[in-house]
């Protein structure tokens, strides 16, 4: 997944008013575990993948979620064992003793597959839409010494999808019968990981001999907002007021544990319907998105 | 420091954090202004370690214990980081992908002189100048992710001297390109220097390619210094001291006998020419031309028939390839980056399945990719492996340690013993780009390997760049170009012919007698100066 220069508003956008939007629509989803927000934060942010025209690499993205997703999903009523309402009981199960499956551990093992949904597409918009060369600049203005971190925040989604690939293809040549294919997956999965530390170590590397994070730091040009920096910002702004607005009110209030307990009043469904709607609202002005 | 010396290394000692030995030991160095210096030595000599404690980066970056004075254009290391002795050094690494961060070339030239607060006329002039100078003027605009590894490599030693620095320490930086992308980069690096007066140290496996345009070697055992002397005294040392850094050129010259050891191509043929063996009529015989359509063999192990790749809304890889491969056959695929040689041997192992045409397999192929941590993933090496095939492969003694903490040559053998194991011996070993950062003993052990492989039945193809590797290994060496196999004939055949994709030996000998390797044409030189004595 790589970012690629696109005319739409969100490209057209800097990248410290990227970095803020996708951050405020993370927000919603951190702040809030009430189903119809998070569908509406779903919307939002497929909504907004599809307006900038990187679709394609949500939907990429979204192959890696969903399965981690129903995972998770799948665990969570096995693992927890709070929630009143029993709907199976699966009786002595060995080490993890008896178990009963709950209609509340159920619930809300739907809800946080559903915001790791969410996380990783707005993750791979980031990545898809926010000029990474705009964000190296951008940390080295803030003055971050650290060009490992810098490398890391702006490598590491491309990174881990091509060694990923690398790694997958690279067990797809072993012969057949040498180790279980789970287990080689679990293997696949830390070896990318230790891998794309080592990448980003040899990145940090090349940005030190490149002079990052050294002792002359110039002016950063000044550069006037444009009509997408400020709608975006706008946006950015409301996101978060309705998401910390309706977690302070209690509008959008759910409680899996011990009984199921959603907040399904008008509010609740208002800020679920804003959510998209301010999120996308700034798509709908494409007036000089061509760079 | 004297006053032209640009780098100064005063008894420097070094070792990376946890390592056991130092990795740099004792090392004085001078290098003046507007040298040209090779580093050589082989795999873990401690060549990387100095370019990094030049730039910097040790100890900075990678920590560990420094002891001894590096003094960079009148900045001593100690005191100023990589970020300040950028300004100075500019340092260009060997793999092209992690060298590259921006999403444009113009970006990613421009990127340096930004970093030193350099105000936007300035950056906006030094971009053009570095582009023109190299050559990139045209992908100013292109995204970075578009380009092949030799232009990759090119943009990065862009972004290494835009800002003009006085020296600049290039890592092994043509070990990923093709003969064609490597001489283009050794020529524009014999362009700044000679032109820019630029200070250039280059470490080097290949040190034919350097050797002509050098001013001075400097070789490292063990981390020590253990040469330091123009080419050619360089040569005399390497052939009683350290055969193994010996050029192609220089043991030709050696086996038959004649001195004084030659640097490259020109000087081999002076003294040949003294010595009244000059290569008849001085030209190349044309290359072996495109092969005529394969007929199906009945020992055919492998049978590409038409096969074509075409990437999805891009361009077609591969146009219509036939090839065939019989048991036991040991074939080189060679070509310039892009030229299809990784998504045949793909199409070959099943890995990717053709568009059109077909693949005809008699058993597995064992594929190894081009980088064998991939296949890597236990923490383990005892677990890679079943104990049976470990001990085959002769690594048991290395069954407790991490697989990260093999060396290079050891991490091929264990990814080619990883795809090579199974109840049945592969039908087909297949590898791509298996000598990256080699140095010759490793190549010649993974040669071995291969005949083994090709002696028990397996057909072997290899894609490489390392025209020396496939002399040594192959009896027939298939050219591709822009997806088409443009030559397949005997190695001598397509070897000799050839501007680029020829040995060292051939260039000398002009394709005499279809000779390849230093010894052959060693021995022939001596049948020659033999039928000349006698009467």
């Amino acid at each position: 997944m790589i970012y690629r220069r696109r005319p739409t508003p969100l490209h057209a956008t800097r990248a410290s008013v990227g970095i803020v939007w996708c951050a405020a629509l993370g927000l919603v989803v951190l702040v809030s575990d009430h189903p119809i927000v998070l569908v509406g934060a779903l919307a939002a942010v497929v909504g907004a993948g599809v307006a900038a025209g990187v679709g394609h690499e949500l939907r990429r993205a979204a192959r890696f979620a969903v399965p981690l997703a129903l995972l998770v999903a799948l665990i969570n009523p096995l693992a927890v064992r709070d929630g009143l309402t029993v709907i199976a009981r699966l009786g002595e199960v060995p080490v993890l003793g008896q178990l009963d499956i709950t209609l509340e551990a159920t619930a809300y093992g739907g809800v946080l597959a559903l915001r790791a949904v969410v996380i990783v597409l707005v993750g791979a918009l980031y990545t898809a839409a926010v000029d990474p060369d705009e964000v190296l600049r951008i940390f080295r203005r803030a003055g971050f010494r650290s060009a490992l971190t810098a490398a890391l925040a702006t490598r590491m989604v491309p990174v881990l999808t091509r060694d990923g690939a690398r790694l997958a293809d690279a067990q797809r040549c072993r012969p057949p019968g040498a180790g279980q294919p789970r287990a080689r997956r679990v293997a696949i999965v830390r070896a990318v990981a230790a891998g794309a530390l080592d990448r980003a170590v040899d990145v940090a590397a090349t940005l030190e001999v490149r002079g990052y994070g050294g002792a002359r730091r110039g002016a950063a040009a000044r550069r006037p907002w444009s009509r997408h920096d400020l709608a975006f910002a706008a946006s950015a702004v409301a996101l978060t007021a309705l998401a910390v607005i309706g977690a302070l009110t209690g509008a959008i209030a759910f409680d899996a544990y011990p009984a199921l307990k959603l907040e399904s009043g008008a509010a609740a469904w208002a800020v679920a319907a804003a959510i998209p709607m301010v999120a996308l609202l700034p798509f709908a002005d494409r007036r000089g998105v061509g760079g | 420091m004297t006053a032209a010396s640009v780098l100064s290394l005063d008894r420097v000692t070094y070792a990376y954090p946890d390592a056991a030995a130092a990795a740099l030991r004792d090392v004085t160095l001078e290098i003046g202004e507007g040298e040209l210096v090779v580093l050589a030595g082989a795999s873990g000599s401690g060549k990387s370690t100095l370019l990094r404690a030049a730039c910097g980066l040790v100890p900075h970056f990678h920590g560990g214990t420094f002891a001894g004075r590096a003094v960079v254009g009148g900045l001593d290391t100690r005191g100023h980081g990589p970020g300040d002795l950028a300004a100075v050094a500019g340092t260009l690494f060997q793999d092209p992908e992690t060298q590259v961060v921006m999403g444009t070339v113009r970006a990613e030239l421009a990127f340096p002189l930004e970093n030193r607060g350099e105000p936007p006329a300035a950056v906006a002039r030094g971009v053009e100048e570095a582009a023109l100078a190299l050559g990139l003027d045209r992908l100013l605009d292109r995204p970075t992710s578009e380009l092949s590894g030799g232009e990759l490599q090119r943009v990065a030693l862009g972004a290494a001297v835009a800002g003009r620095p006085r020296l600049v320490l290039l890592d092994e930086p043509t070990s990923q390109l093709d003969p064609v992308a490597g001489d283009e980069l050794i020529g524009l690096l014999r362009r700044l220097n000679e032109e820019w007066g630029t200070t250039i140290v280059i470490s080097e496996h290949r040190l034919e390619r350097c050797l002509p345009a050098a001013d001075r070697v400097v070789a490292l055992v063990d981390g020590a210094l253990a040469c330091d002397e123009a080419p050619r005294a360089f040569l005399e040392w390497a052939a009683t001291q350290a055969p193994a850094l010996q050029t192609p050129a220089a043991r030709l010259l050696a086996r038959t006998g004649l001195r004084p050891p030659p640097s490259g191509v020109k000087e081999a043929r002076a003294t040949l020419r003294a010595h009244g063996l000059a290569p008849e009529g001085g030209a190349s015989p044309p290359p072996a031309g495109p092969p005529s359509r394969p007929r199906r063999r009945k020992d055919a192990t492998l049978h590409a028939k038409s096969v074509w790749f075409e990437w999805p809304r891009g361009r077609a890889a591969l146009r219509g390839i036939d090839l065939v491969l019989a048991a036991g056959e040991r074939v080189a695929l060679m070509g310039r980056n892009g030229a299809g040689k990784s998504t045949l041997l793909r199409c070959l192992g099943g890995l990717s399945d053709p568009t059109r045409g077909k693949v005809e397999r008699a058993g597995r192929v064992a594929l190894l990719l081009q980088n064998p941590g991939d296949y890597l993933i236990h923490d383990r090496v005892g677990d890679e492996l079943p104990a049976e095939a470990l001990r085959a492969a002769r690594f048991e003694h290395l069954a407790d340690r991490h697989p990260r903490d093999l060396s290079g040559g050891e991490r091929q053998r264990l990814a080619l013993a990883i795809v090579s194991a199974g109840a049945a011996p592969p039908a087909a070993v297949a590898l791509d780009e298996p000598t990256r950062g080699m140095d010759r003993a490793e190549k010649g052990d993974l040669a071995s390997r291969l005949r083994e492989h090709a002696a028990g039945g397996a057909a072997v193809i290899v894609a490489t760049h390392d025209v020396e590797f496939a002399a040594a290994l192959a009896e027939r060496v298939v050219l591709l170009g822009d997806g088409v196999v443009v030559a397949d004939g005997s190695a001598a055949e397509v070897l000799t012919g050839g501007w680029y994709f020829a040995t060292e030996t051939a260039r000398v000998l002009g394709g005499a007698g279809g000779a390849l390797l230093p010894e052959e044409g060693a021995a022939l030189l001596r049948q020659r100066l033999s039928l000349e004595v006698t009467p």
